[in-house]
């Protein structure tokens, strides 16, 4: 291919340099609107929702004890074959009603504490435990401290592996639902060891093969289709860029990380029905500090990790069926019955993901285990398509109801975000149930109502289980803003320079958090890294650290990770020229015209929580629990995507070469056939021959008889 | 001088005069002289250099197999002055010409000598199997070879009507036959002896059936028989690794909690032949739990039976719909052998396999050529309380699962001649011999494997002009063949092991030439497009040049007709 191209090159260039000079009609388009992709209309309004109350350790101890009762409830499933546990259930359940006289010793005491800790931080275990500004070793130690944290009791049954489903339902204050599935597998085995013999049970074969053929230490892929607004919407509970992402730590024990890379890229297209096998060298970046593993380990080094995004990737059903295969239940029973994919994807958002990575085992965290977590986030339109009418139920949203939990899970369960109706004067959930659990989810206290699937009795006469929730109120609550949002477009006109402006707002309205922005932008677009500028609140803001790592040209992207400090209650826009490439006409996609997609920006910060926000809330706690604002919730982990940027590039018109080729060819056919025939064709003088009005004068002569002239 | 100047304006009239015609020649001589071979340069592909001499021989294939046989005569079995004269070797060669391309020869070289001293103690045990035993001990033979013991017609090491006792390393005891004894030339000794060696030599090493078809990839399957091809089909064409899969299905994970423990059935059971094969494969082993699992054919119920049955006839279908939930292997492109063990759900239980005529099949089990096996464990699912814990007793499924995977593997089991006894094959679930024979017919197949992929590759190469050789691939083929032919020379030596390596590394080889996307870049470029590039150029350049050519070619022909006319 490539030896008969180039001569098809050769040969129109040295035509062209034969006869005439021919000009490649390249279009320019005249591009004079910034190709803004999306922009956010900011609200301006100041939110004074009180935040809700939050579940402390230091609460009063009656609510405590009720809280126990509750808790209990909804954990009787997870050692159903342990006969202390049992024990301990039944004392639970006694203080179920009247809150009794607490008779227990020392150590149903503790259990019961940790019970409350695991049940109100289950949530937030994946986004918190991956801190990456914090210093390494306060990192570390972190790390295992909250994977010990997120650490059910194993059940000390024989089962090596467990395998837990939940299913939560928010609704948003745009009306949209959001509903968001997350499976956990938890296998008990060492990879690393590498013994050779694999066994599996509840963990998909596949995954374990992978694994364990390219050493790999933490995997996180996921697939989204739609872009979550994060102004209309609030935090997802699970960020994902649009498009595919996929990260990789591998093991230290890999000699060759980019062959190992590659082949996995390639193995899991195979698994998951996707174009991953797109990833390649000229997509693929080493994040020095965006993405810190989030399992325990203490392997930082960026050698081994890997991290691309492939922005044009559309999602649909032939990613959801694989993705499905690797549950237990498949979508057999369980809360998979509900994963329709025509309904799935008549949705504003979907996001699928999956997440495997080592935990520990237990407290001691001497030995550690494989946690796989597969997510759903979908966020439903059913305001628009409901005839205005504010009501959802599981069968509108998936047409299916819930029959029964998967017979595998250790805990099956739906939470119904009530934190808005705390009194149910705003929406009735039906059926009721007495199951209530709080959270502190991304730094905001949130309230659930909890439906155990495990329980028969949650399903009722019918046998089936259809939550159900209508509004009374025609507007629900203003939305809190988010404290950390971001944007992202293209500015400048033509087709040969840009700029890229990348809006950064920080809406605490008084304090300030470092940010680690992460941007990897494609080779084709040339970014003069000496334009680079920082300014927050008209002020030029510089970043304390920067990490550049230029392009190489079809080899490898630009990557630039900053880390900013963000003023208080203020927009920071970072800007970079950039030029566009042209690119060889192989290099196009097939539909060039369409414009180039760049990735998401990555925004990965710590931001003070919300409830640390409210320090003047005196009503639900007691006066000594509130002075300092430092708290185990003080600031959460969160990280955001912007929007993907499409970017037109010079196209040429592909027949071009052919036209070239063709023209050329005639010229220089006409240009050689008159010269060849000066060469070769011999010339003779002739006789010139008499003219038209002679010969005329001579035939009128001839018959007047006068004497022809000569 | 005058005459100089006008003999000089002669010549230049005469250039003036042939101008034209200099000038086309010219024009033409370019165009061939420099237009042409920088047109040829820029448009060639790369080819890099195919050792395509040594294909094309290997292309004829004659394949020698050596086997060495060394025959222990026992006291009683020789008179003393055979003794003296018996011969130290003895060479036996058959040809076979299996087709045009291929012919096989076996070469027997038998080596004759006396027992020692010690091989006697042996032989004297009271059975077979220790006798077997301990001559074991005393000497280790080398893979391919067999050594046969004869003993004495009186013995009472071999059991009462049998001839021949195969043991389960590499040895057999072979009674002297009656005429023995009463036959005084040495020569018909050897000769009745001959025929009983030959026979325990097809049973031990190798048939010319089973050569034959382990060559059916180059050699058309013509008057073999039906059944022979139905073994030839049942195990798995010869890879240099196999993925074992145990999957075992629950259809219904809410009444019944299976607890199977696969992972010391399969180091007791599986493990110990499979790395008594390891020379022959390269083998991982896998095993994995399903849920909601279903058949893809609903079990009828029988009323004399008082159970659900599947037919024979059903059992094709069974397979599809568990297939997609088996999941092929995400970490290497090596056949899977997988083996399910479906334990029905209560409303369907017992499920037996009936085959055609209705019978029950007592393993209640059937395997599925080159894909593996499946069985049916019934549950007794009497429990009040479900899910009810049901521990599978793995004893009696690897009892069904090993002999399926020694079948897959091509172990063959073929039934012994009369008057042959077969040892039992010892804790490893398969004898020396027996891996021996695994193996000769397995080399032979990867170097038949071999040869046909390297000659079509070459043959493809040959005819196919656009494809690009890159250096790596002529590597490759090279190597290839380089492997090759030491696996057919050491084949010819009875070297077996290294025949076997040599073999594995050149099936390895040639697939990967074979396969090599770069061979792909050039191959869909269609003529009408190159053509449709170079005419606009070529037509207008080549046809003034063409006609002048011709023009110039028909002057000349008239002009010694025009020189005639001027003399006569």
């Amino acid at each position: 291919m490539a030896a008969f191209r180039s001569n098809i090159f050769m040969l129109a260039f040295f035509l062209c340099g034969f006869s005439v000079f021919v000009t490649g009609d390249v279009q320019t388009n005249q591009m004079n609107v910034a190709e803004t992709v999306f922009i956010d209309n900011v609200p301006t309004t100041e939110t004074d929702a009180s935040p809700p109350s939050v579940t402390e350790q230091s609460q009063t101890a009656e609510e405590k004890r009720l809280w126990e009762g509750t808790e209990v409830g909804t954990n009787l499933a997870d050692g159903a074959s342990d006969n202390k546990v049992d024990h301990v259930h039944d004392t639970m359940q006694a203080t179920d009603a009247p809150p009794s006289p607490p008779a227990k010793d020392q150590t149903q005491r503790f259990a019961f504490d940790e019970r409350i800790w695991e049940a109100t931080n289950v949530e937030i275990n994946l986004v918190e435990d991956a801190p990456p500004i914090r210093d390494k070793e306060a990192d570390e130690a972190d790390h295992v401290l909250d994977t010990m944290q997120t650490q059910d009791f194993p059940p000390p049954s024989t089962a090596k592996d467990q395998f837990q489903e939940e299913l939560v339902i928010k609704p948003l204050h745009s009306g949209d639902i959001y509903a968001s599935f997350q499976f956990r597998t938890q296998w008990d085995t060492d990879f690393l060891l590498g013994s050779k013999v694999s066994h599996y049970r509840l963990f998909p074969k596949s995954l374990g093969q992978v694994i364990s053929k390219f050493s790999v230490r933490e995997l996180h892929i996921s697939f989204t289709q739609g872009y979550w607004r994060t102004m209309q919407w609030g935090q997802p509970f699970l960020p994902s860029p649009p498009g595919a992402e996929l990260w990789v730590w591998f093991q230290d024990t890999v000699t060759d990380v980019d062959l190992a890379w590659k082949e996995l890229t390639n193995v899991l297209s195979g698994i998951f029905c996707a174009s991953l096998n797109f990833i390649d060298s000229t997509n693929t970046v080493q994040p020095s500090a965006s993405f810190k593993p989030l399992g325990v380990g203490n392997v930082t080094d960026q050698r081994f990790l890997r991290y691309a995004v492939l922005p044009r990737e559309i999602v649909c059903t032939e990613n959801l069926t694989p993705w499905k295969k690797l549950l237990p239940c498949g979508s057999k029973a369980g809360l998979a019955v509900l994963m329709k994919s025509e309904k799935l994807f008549h949705s504003s958002f979907h996001s699928q993901a999956l997440h495997i990575r080592p935990v520990c085992k237990d407290w001691q965290c001497k030995s550690t285990s494989w946690e796989l977590r597969q997510t759903l986030n979908v966020v439903f339109d059913l305001h628009t398509s409901g005839q205005g009418k504010r009501e959802w139920s599981l069968f509108k949203m998936f047409s299916r109801t819930l029959t029964e939990a998967c017979p595998l899970a250790s805990s099956s369960k739906v939470y119904v975000d009530i934190t808005d109706n705390p009194q149910g004067e705003l929406f009735e959930l039906s059926p009721a149930t007495p199951l209530v659990s709080q959270a502190v989810v991304l730094g905001d206290g949130r309230t659930y109502s909890v439906y155990d699937l495990t329980d028969h009795a949650t399903f009722g006469q019918t046998h089936s289980l259809n939550v159900l929730l209508r509004w009374r109120a025609a507007e629900s609550g203003e939305m809190l803003r988010p404290l950390l949002h971001g944007e992202r477009y293209v500015a400048g006109y033509g087709l040969q320079t840009g700029e890229i402006h990348t809006l950064v707002y920080n809406n605490h309205p008084y304090r300030a958090f470092p940010v680690l922005l992460l941007d990897t932008v494609p080779w084709y677009l040339r970014l003069y890294i000496h334009t680079l500028t920082v300014t927050s609140k008209g002020r030029d803001n510089k970043p304390s650290y920067i990490h550049y790592q230029p392009s190489k040209d079809r080899l490898q992207p630009h990557l630039l990770e900053m880390l900013i400090q963000l003023p208080p209650n203020s927009v920071t826009e970072v800007t970079v020229q950039f030029e566009r490439a042209l690119l060889k006409w192989t290099e196009y996609t097939p539909d060039p015209n369409h414009g180039f997609y760049v990735g998401s920006s990555v925004i990965s910060a710590l931001v003070p929580s919300v409830v640390a926000m409210d320090t003047n809330n005196t009503q639900e706690r007691p006066l000594f629990s509130s002075f300092f604002p430092c708290k185990e919730e003080s600031t959460y982990f969160m990280r955001i995507y912007t929007e993907p940027l499409l970017v037109n590039l010079p196209t040429p018109d592909f027949s071009m070469p052919y036209n070239v080729i063709c023209l050329t060819c005639t010229v220089v056919a006409v240009g050689y056939g008159s010269l060849y025939n000066l060469l070769t064709r011999t010339f003779q003088v002739e006789e010139p021959s008499q003219g038209l009005a002679k010969r005329l004068a001579n035939i009128i002569r001839r018959l007047r008889g006068v004497p022809l002239l000569t | 001088m005058k005459l100089k100047i006008v003999f000089k304006l002669r010549y230049l009239w005469m250039f003036f005069r042939h101008r034209g015609r200099l000038a086309a020649l010219a024009i033409a001589a370019v165009v061939i002289a420099v237009g042409v071979p920088l047109w040829w340069k820029t448009t060639e592909t790369y080819r890099a250099w195919l050792p395509v001499a040594q294909i094309n021989e290997l292309a004829q294939l004659q394949l020698q197999l050596s086997v060495e046989v060394e025959v222990v005569f026992s006291k009683g079995t020789l008179t003393a002055e055979h003794q003296k004269k018996i011969p130290p070797s003895n060479t036996r060669q058959e040809e076979h010409v299996v087709d045009e391309t291929t012919r096989l020869r076996y070469r027997y070289e038998t080596r004759y000598r006396t027992a020692t001293i010690m091989e006697e103690d042996a032989l004297n045990q009271s059975t077979a199997a220790e006798a077997d035993i301990s001559l074991h001990m005393l000497s280790e033979s080398p893979s391919g070879s067999v050594v046969i013991y004869v003993v004495p017609e009186s013995s009472t090491v071999l059991p009462e009507g049998v001839s021949v006792y195969v043991g389960q390393r590499r040895t057999a005891l072979l009674r002297a036959g009656g005429q023995m004894r009463v036959a005084v030339a040495l020569k018909e000794v050897l000769a009745s002896l001959e025929t009983w060696i030959k026979q325990v030599l097809q049973v031990m090493s190798f048939s010319h059936g089973d050569i034959t078809a382990a060559l059916s990839d180059r050699v058309r399957p013509g008057d073999r028989s039906r059944e022979g091809l139905a073994d030839s089909m049942r195990a798995f064409k010869s890879s240099p690794g196999y993925e074992i899969t145990f999957s075992l299905l629950n259809p219904d994970p809410t009444s019944h909690l299976l607890h199977w423990d696969v992972e010391a059935a399969i180091s007791s059971y599986i493990q110990p032949l499979l790395s008594k094969m390891a020379p022959v494969a390269n083998f991982s082993i896998d095993s994995q739990i399903l849920y909601y699992a279903v058949l893809g054919v609903n079990p009828r119920y029988d009323p004399t039976l008082n159970a659900y049955t599947l037919n024979a006839d059903s059992l094709s279908h069974v397979i599809n719909p568990v297939e997609a939930r088996l999941g092929s292997s995400a970490a290497s492109s090596n056949p899977v052998l997988n083996f399910l063990l479906y334990v029905p759900d209560s409303r369907h239980s017992p499920l037996h396999i009936t085959d055609h005529r209705r019978h029950t099949v007592p393993s209640n089990a059937f395997s599925s050529p080159r894909w593996g096996g499946i069985m049916v464990y019934n549950v007794n699912a009497s429990g009040t309380e479900l899910p009810v814990d049901v521990h599978i007793d793995m004893r009696r499924v690897m009892g069904v699962f090993l002999p399926q995977l020694r079948l897959m593997l091509g172990v063959q089991s073929a039934a012994p001649p009369p008057g042959f006894l077969i040892g039992p094959c010892g804790n490893a679930g398969l004898a020396d011999w027996e891996l021996d024979r695994l193996m000769w017919t397995r080399s032979v197949e990867n170097v038949a494997t071999a040869t046909t992929t390297i000659t079509s590759l070459a043959q493809l190469l040959d005819q196919i002009g656009n494809i690009v050789i890159n250096d790596n691939i002529a590597e490759q083929v090279s190597s290839a063949v380089a492997s090759l032919q030491l696996a057919v020379g050491q084949l010819e030596v009875g070297n077996l092991g290294l025949a076997m390596q040599y073999s594995k590394e050149a099936i390895l080889q040639s697939e990967r030439a074979f396969f090599d996307p770069s061979l792909l870049h050039l191959l869909y470029f269609p003529d009408d497009q190159k053509f449709a590039i170079y005419i606009p150029l070529f037509l207008p350049m080549c046809v003034p040049i063409l006609l002048s050519l011709l023009k110039m070619a028909s002057e000349v022909r008239q002009r010694p007709g025009q020189g005639q006319a001027k003399k006569d």
